[in-house]
């Protein structure tokens, strides 16, 4: 299957001369549809700096970003902010949503803001709400959630419109380890769903959520696990 | 060992025979330690020696029945009141493994500590999968399998902690090495006799 997201040979650069930062040395790296990768590193390996190179927030020093096969240079900086609203969704650990919008605003506001008509801009946000389990929560403000509502909130504006590359920075860092875990449960369920999704964490525990885990370190990508095989433990009845 | 505990607390339900109690045992375990049938009639006749289960005939099929005794009774009470004993830690492979890595000379450190690194987080992946499913269930054997499984990803989990920390050590204890500022004191004098 092709990749949502492929990375090839990229490198970025911050600064010049003395003060030269080398955040990203030629890396590449690809997501495919239904498969969740989790990038882990220690702070400052460059995770962040992928995952804003994978959203087409920043752009790469050289090498190639593409998503659904569209090159990100190539489109110019109102063709990424388009494909920001419609193919590419980001949660930020800080959750990042607009105080004086209530949750379903905050949702739709992708949508209309691409041009889709106001009621069914609300429809969409409304169904992504559900499907985040706080329907209920709606028409509230970002002040009266708890931190795992509002991060739900984040999700479900991440996701609206049935975008095909989920990206998430740390999204369970201000959080406690039960509504850490259930924002997991989410990610991999939309991944499970068709989607392509890279999580960028340092705890362990959440990383062992997806499907591959990619070891950042200095800027490169030093190692990766994926293989398969808890059904080959299952039907061997033993774990190790 | 625990296993000889185990089938005792599983007597004290009701009488069981063999099998009975090796499937109950790896349902509520999750087949995480498995146990041979052999194992278990061999701790079974130990416990009878001991006297803390007793024969109580066979069931229509043939199958011996085993019951507990008062004595088994006050044995499964005294496991359950007592903490699990920690007096000596049990032996580590991988905290050995690196405590003379770091000192045999010619050992790639990093290496060793990344290679662990993947392969605990890639049984930690397996664990999270098994809990995915374990969680489906609603009965209280599926609990008892889920947080078997919670005890291991919690270790695993330490374990990855751990490795990172070690990490982060060696690379201070790098930059901190005398020898370490030697060369690079060595290295600004070339460069200025270079620029001269
Ligand atoms: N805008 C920037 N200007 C200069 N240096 C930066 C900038 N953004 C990131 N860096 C540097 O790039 C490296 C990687 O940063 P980052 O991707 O944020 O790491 P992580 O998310 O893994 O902590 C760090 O050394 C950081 O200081
Ligand atoms: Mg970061």
């Amino acid at each position: 299957m092709s990749a949502v997201l492929r990375m090839a040979e990229v490198t970025r650069v911050h600064g010049e001369g003395a003060t030269e930062v080398h955040a990203l040395r030629s890396v590449s790296f690809a997501a495919h549809p239904g498969e969740l990768v989790a990038v882990m590193g220690p702070s400052g390996s460059g995770k962040s700096t992928l995952l804003t190179l994978a959203g087409g927030l920043d752009g790469p020093t050289s090498g190639v970003v593409s998503v659904e096969g569209v090159d990100l240079a190539g489109v110019g900086a109102a063709g990424r902010a388009r494909m920001r609203r419609t193919s590419i969704g980001y949660v930020f650990q800080d959750f990042n949503l607009i105080p004086a919008l209530t949750a379903v605003e905050n949702v739709a506001l992708p949508l209309e803001l691409d041009g889709v008509r106001s009621r069914t801009a609300r429809a969409g946000a409304r169904a992504a709400l559900e499907e985040v389990g706080i329907a209920d929560l709606a028409d509230r403000f970002p002040d009266h959630m708890s931190g795992g509502q509002q991060q739900r909130v984040a999700i479900a504006r991440a996701v609206v419109g049935d975008r095909r590359l989920i990206l998430a920075d740390e999204p369970t860092g201000a959080l406690d380890s039960e509504t850490g875990e259930s924002i997991l449960r989410l990610l991999r369920a939309r991944c499970d769903a068709g989607a392509a999704g890279v999580l960028v964490t340092h705890e362990a525990r959440h990383a062992a959520w997806a499907d591959r885990v990619v070891f950042l370190r200095d800027g490169v990508v030093i190692d990766e696990t994926g293989a398969d095989h808890a059904d080959a433990l299952l039907d061997a009845g033993r774990i190790r | 060992m625990s296993v000889r505990q185990a089938l005792l607390a599983l007597l004290e339900e009701e009488p069981r025979y063999g099998y009975q109690l090796r499937a109950q045992f790896e349902q509520r375990t999750g087949s995480t330690w498995p146990l041979n049938v052999g194992q278990v009639y061999t701790t079974l006749t130990r416990l009878e020696r001991d006297g803390l289960v007793e024969g109580a005939g066979e069931d229509g099929e043939g199958h011996v029945i085993y019951r507990i005794t008062d004595a088994g009774r006050a044995e499964v009470a005294n496991w359950f009141t007592t903490p699990v004993e920690r007096t000596q830690p049990p032996r580590d492979e991988l905290a050995i493994k690196l405590a003379l890595a770091v000192t045999v000379p010619g050992v790639d450190v990093g290496a060793v500590i990344q290679q662990q690194r993947s392969a605990t987080m890639a049984a930690l992946q397996d664990y999270t999968r098994l809990k995915r499913r374990a969680a489906e269930g609603s009965r209280r054997e599926d609990l008892a399998w889920s947080l078997v499984l919670d005890s291991l990803v919690f270790a695993a989990e330490a374990e990855v902690r751990w490795l990172d920390h070690c990490e982060a050590r060696l690379r201070r204890a790098q930059l901190e090495r005398p020898e370490a500022l030697l060369e690079e004191i060595l290295a600004e004098e070339a460069d200025e006799e270079a620029s001269r």
